[in-house]
């Protein structure tokens, strides 16, 4: 469970409602294909990933970016329980998708780059601070049913 | 050693070249302490850390996160040897300051994000990605001479 005060909850809500969450979905996991090349061998079937223009053009990527986006909204309205909301897809990327946990990680930190991207001087060290903890939670939600 | 090529040095110059080292090293050093609030503990003479605006206002952090992106600097005139250009960096940050080197990744993590805050468009998947090897090996080098 993650921890967050009222204001940090509300700090988050302000936030999202700012940004383009599919948006920011296909420019995090783009950025997690560029940055951390290893994370292509998830997505054989995407097409090209040759370049990074190639893999931020990509519509697959752009549509699983989206998949992925709208999975940590719904964990924005369950801060409270983060592992319960998180357990069917902790289950299936641990015994059908073999995922290495440590790219949740990955991704969570990519996620808070786009924003501070995004959002520039509004992204402030307090609102980076609680998405932060955020992102984390959801990392070890996702992480929470390997065996 | 980090290996960059051609193009990722010429990337990383040209984003050093446009940045303000004072106010880049603060604010990642100020969000670092806000961020990551145990961090604080290395810094007990800077005086009011209470709250986040306090932290970010606070001169010694300001002046100290321009020492730390300085000596950065220093990185990206050797980035041929990084181990070799922080060789004295490491032995102080171990022998005498006894800072666990998993923090050198942290700040390296705080330094892309405040990147990303401050320049938009031009921080590029591609930009990303240099700066992220850069962060990398800098944290390697800082902590190679550990025991």
């Amino acid at each position: 469970m993650v921890h967050l005060s009222g204001e940090e909850k509300t700090a988050i809500a302000t936030l999202w409602g700012k940004v383009n969450a599919d948006e920011v979905g296909g420019e995090a996991l783009g950025r997690l294909l560029v940055v951390y090349p290893w994370t292509q061998r998830f997505f054989d079937s995407f097409g090209d990933l040759s370049s990074a223009t190639a893999v931020m053009g990509n519509p697959k990527v752009k549509a699983h970016g989206k998949k992925v986006i709208d999975a940590f909204s719904n964990g924005l309205k369950h801060l409270d329980d983060l592992k319960g909301t998180f357990s069917s897809l902790s289950e299936l990327h641990c015994d059908k998708l073999h995922v290495d946990p440590e790219n949740f990680r990955l991704l969570g930190n990519e996620i808070v780059i786009v924003l501070a991207h995004h959002l520039g001087k509004d992204f402030t060290p307090k609102v980076q601070a609680a998405f932060q903890k955020v992102v984390a939670g959801v990392a070890n939600a996702l992480a929470h049913k390997y065996h | 050693m980090v290996n960059l090529n051609a193009e990722e040095k010429s990337i990383i110059c040209s984003l050093w070249g446009k940045l303000n080292v004072e106010e880049t090293g603060g604010e990642a050093l100020g969000r670092l302490l806000v961020v990551y609030p145990w961090t604080q503990r290395f810094f007990d003479s800077f005086g009011n850390m209470s709250s986040s605006s306090a932290i970010m206002g606070n001169p010694k952090v300001k002046a100290h996160g321009k020492k730390v992106l300085t000596s950065f600097g220093e990185a990206i005139k050797n980035l041929d040897n990084l181990k070799g250009a922080f060789a004295k960096l490491s032995e102080l940050h171990c022998d005498k300051l006894h800072v666990d080197p998993e923090n050198f990744k942290l700040l390296g993590n705080v330094l892309v994000i405040v990147l990303a805050s401050h320049f938009g468009k031009e921080f590029t998947p591609e930009v990303q990605a240099a700066w992220q090897k850069l962060v990398s090996g800098v944290a390697n080098a800082l902590g190679h001479k550990y025991h």
